[in-house]
């Protein structure tokens, strides 16, 4: 700017000078934030559970199901082969291992 | 929006809120006149900022978040004196920032000019106020200025001239 505005620029800047927030205002715009962080965490997951009623959402979540029903079938057989060998009765064994797996994805899927 | 996505989008805005709280504060301060209403567009400014945070970073293509900041608590500041009818005050709490600056009485005549100079600011047409307070109390450049308000370089450039010289003949007119 001109030199002739000096004078009046200076005054400015010192009487603009900036102005720091209270401490309060900070505390209380960290906790809101904060909150709406974590409000907005919730609301995504809501929203995936809400999208899991459109129909049209539900492909990848089934390739997701194809994938590991196929890989825990496979999980099944394998731990059923390993427990029939141990007691000799693969019927037996079967049954048992569908329901160890059974529970590990019931668990896993809480997560 | 996958989570980590989330986590990062939140953490970014949270140096955005941490780099511009005074900037805002100072903003909303020197527009409405008094601490009380300047915490409270404050604040507001930061939760509508957060609403829209996401779309901001895109649409910004990569340049500085500060003028997207200011135009919000510009913009609520405007519904502020509409919706309530209320006009800016000239007196600000406490004489704002002068109280603390200067400690000497031999600057009683300097601190007298600092009030004449706040109460001109305060009597300018709304758009040069404005663009004065982010020129001196935010130290924004016309480019961000011209962001904030919307307008091209050259007319900010301008419009802070005008402001200038209009308030440097408010002052002169006083003195004289």
């Amino acid at each position: 700017m001109a030199e002739a505005n000096f004078d009046i620029e200076q005054l400015l800047r010192t009487a603009l000078a900036p102005v720091e927030p209270s401490a309060s205002l900070s505390e209380r715009l960290d906790m809101r934030l904060t909150e709406l962080t974590a409000v907005a965490f919730d609301e995504l997951a809501d929203w995936e559970l809400a999208a899991m009623r459109d129909p049209r959402n539900w492909a990848r979540p089934v390739a997701a199901v194809l994938v590991g029903g196929a890989a825990a079938t496979a999980l099944v057989v394998v731990r059923a082969q390993r427990r029939s060998k141990k007691h000799g009765h693969p019927l037996r064994a079967l049954e048992e291992v569908s329901r160890d797996v059974s529970r590990d994805i019931q668990r896993r899927l809480r997560r | 929006m996958a989570s980590v996505d989330k986590a990062k989008l939140d953490a970014e805005f949270t140096e955005l809120y941490r780099a511009h709280l005074r900037d805002v504060y100072s903003y909303a301060y020197y527009r409405v006149g008094n601490h009380h209403d300047a915490e409270d567009l404050t604040e507001q400014t930061f939760l509508q900022a957060y609403r829209h945070f996401d779309r901001a970073l895109r649409e910004s293509g990569g340049r500085p978040l500060r003028p997207w900041l200011i135009r919000i608590v510009h913009n609520l500041a405007a519904n502020y004196f509409r919706d309530r009818s209320r006009r800016p005050q000239t007196n600000l709490d406490d004489a704002g920032p002068l109280s603390d600056r200067r400690g000497t009485d031999d600057l009683v005549e300097g601190r007298q000019e600092l009030r004449d100079v706040l109460a001109g600011v305060a009597d300018l047409p709304e758009d040069r106020k404005s663009a004065l307070i982010m020129r001196f109390a935010l130290d924004m450049d016309n480019r961000e200025i011209a962001r904030a308000l919307g307008r091209t370089e050259g007319a900010t450039k301008v419009l802070i001239h005008r402001a200038i010289k209009q308030l440097e003949d408010g002052l002169d007119q006083q003195d004289g």
